[in-house]
């Protein structure tokens, strides 16, 4: 361990930052909650409730439209959201920063958009083994409209994508590869810088599916040369709903507009309309404006923490559970990639992870049960389910110890 | 709080599932499957008449999906397709509403805990929705979605 690293483990004082997490503070059937369900969604902080609190109490009005006090105030908090995630993804410009609900609808975006311009028959896609539902679906869906080839890169029994496989996918039919930071089933990190290269080597576009790679680690759009990252609000502390889609410039202005509506367009008359610049050609209707402040606080408020210091404390998290759970008689642990984030999925010998998930759950301990919307993972692994532990910087090693003693009562019950 | 839930007979029946196979002579198939956790089932019944002869299942899944189709199965045996079909009414009843309609679900009634427990309704129903489908003849997967 660097001196670095130590040195944060020593001054990280999560029990004060537990304190900003006003939902970390109730019973769940007569016990403490010990929320393991951050890949699901993360809790918000008083900074974020805050946020959206203030917006609908002294500035809610729409933004980009009214010459009124209020339109402007509401305009100005919602663009310096842009800002912010801009600085966040270390991207060069606002106008590279799209809002999207989400990461499914940023991934959506740059399928519907840039798939249905640029790719051609008989062109390919490449995705990985290890991709959510979100990652899969809506590429399969243009492949089959545009009479495009599927390819999905394999993976090893820890969980890595086989990189020598991977450059055998690609060719100059590739249009684009789609690949997930972190997969959310496993906690496997993908070398995505190496992978990008790759891609590029061959000609093709790289899209990252950041969801679960945000609030974990640092995200440098231009240090990796990501042709497109897409992230959700509510899994980086913000509210559920909005989300950005990072997208190189010049690749955006070469995409035609996603939805039709106001705000994205310049002039409009019954014979022809002509769009916005970037990014507004790309946000029809008015946005969820709420949520966009909202996901301002939650990006300021990690970078008042330090992503770094966040990566540390969880790393140290993953660390100790890993050792703690593999001491457990049958449990076995799906996904022990050499590179990986506070996710622990796992599969106890005989017992189906909907009991194990209800009798944590009676002791307060919530974490996540079935297939993750990552089927083609739990095909892999051969198994139905798994039990799903997922970390954030607001955990103890004490709830790690919980969730050991609440891992033994369950045996007991099945035993 | 737990045993509640899972009550003595439910974990009984989880671990040694009775009528756990298949069957080659049966004149009713149907499979159910559960979409939200991936738990599949195999129903196979055998009819005398208007009478359910037999009955037993393959799958896997929880402790209460096994257990239901277990109890299931032992409890069907001897009944008319309407009494079959009306058990199966009588059984949704318990775990879905407050009413207190126990009569005739005998060693059934284990699953009342199943109630507090709304994400795990569906466990339980599974093989009752595969049942419908079987004793309805309709050739399809019964899905609880």
């Amino acid at each position: 361990m660097s001196t670095l690293t130590s040195d944060i483990l020593t001054s990280f004082d999560v029990e004060k930052l537990r304190e900003d997490f006003p939902v970390l503070k109730q019973q769940i059937h007569g016990k403490p909650l010990v929320y393991l369900d951050s890949a699901a969604t993360a809790q918000k902080p008083y900074a974020v409730i805050e946020a959206i609190r203030h917006f609908h109490e002294v500035d809610c009005a729409n933004i980009h439209r009214g010459v009124h006090e209020l339109s402007q105030r509401s305009t100005a908090a919602y663009e310096q959201t842009r800002t912010r995630a801009r600085q966040f993804l270390n991207a060069a410009s606002d106008a590279e920063i799209v809002f999207v609900r989400g990461t499914t609808e940023g991934i959506n975006l740059v399928a519907s958009s840039w798939g249905h311009r640029h790719l051609k028959a008989g062109d390919e896609i490449v995705i990985s083994a290890l991709e959510h539902h979100s990652n899969i679906v809506p590429w399969q869906m243009l492949c089959e409209a545009r009479d495009a080839r599927l390819r999905v890169i394999p993976m090893n029994d820890r969980g890595e994508l086989i990189l020598e496989e991977y450059e055998k996918l690609l060719n100059a039919r590739t249009g684009l590869v789609a690949v997930a930071h972190i997969s959310n089933a496993l906690g496997t990190v993908n070398p995505v810088a190496e992978m990008i290269a790759m891609a590029h080597r061959a000609g093709a576009l790289a899209l990252i599916d950041g969801a679960q790679a945000a609030p974990h680690l640092r995200v440098d759009v231009r240090a990796l040369d990501a042709d497109f990252y897409a992230f959700s609000g509510h899994k980086v502390l913000g509210p559920t709903g909005i989300g950005i889609l990072y997208g190189k410039q010049a690749l955006l202005e070469n995409m035609p507009p996603y939805q039709g509506g106001g705000d994205m367009i310049r002039t409009v008359t019954f014979e022809k309309t002509t769009y916005a610049d970037l990014p507004y050609k790309f946000e029809a209707g008015t946005p969820n404006i709420a949520g966009g402040i909202g996901l301002g606080a939650a990006l300021e408020y990690i970078d008042r923490i330090g992503i770094e210091r966040i990566a540390a404390w969880e790393h140290e998290l993953l660390r100790y559970g890993t050792e703690q759970l593999e001491r457990i008689p049958g449990l076995r642990i799906i996904g022990t990639a050499r590179e990986k984030a506070a996710v622990i999925s796992f599969v106890i010998e005989g017992i189906h992870p909907h009991d194990i998930g209800t009798v944590l759950d009676l002791d307060g301990i919530a974490v996540r049960t079935g297939h993750h919307c990552a089927q083609p993972v739990m095909d892999r692994f051969h198994v139905p389910a798994t039990t799903r532990a997922s970390l954030a910087f607001y955990n103890t090693l004490a709830e790690i110890d919980k969730l050991v003693a609440g891992i033994h009562k369950v045996k007991e019950v099945f035993a | 709080m737990v045993h509640e839930l899972y009550q003595e007979t439910i974990l009984d029946h989880s671990k040694r599932p009775r009528n756990c196979h298949a069957m080659a002579d049966a004149d009713r198939k149907a499979e159910g499957f559960n979409p939200l956790c991936g738990d599949k089932l195999k129903l196979y019944v055998k009819m005398d008449g208007d009478i359910v002869r037999d009955a037993s299942f393959e799958g896997s899944g929880c402790a209460i999906s096994t257990a239901s189709a277990s109890l299931m199965t032992e409890s069907l045996k001897g009944k008319t397709r309407t009494e079959a079909l009306a058990l199966l009414e009588k059984f949704h009843d318990l775990l879905t509403t407050d009413a207190t309609v126990s009569d005739g679900l005998g060693k059934l009634v284990v699953f009342c805990g199943v109630r507090d427990y709304p994400a795990r309704v569906k466990c339980a129903t599974l093989a009752w929705h595969t049942l419908k489908s079987a004793l309805n003849g309709a050739d399809q997967v019964a899905s609880t979605e």
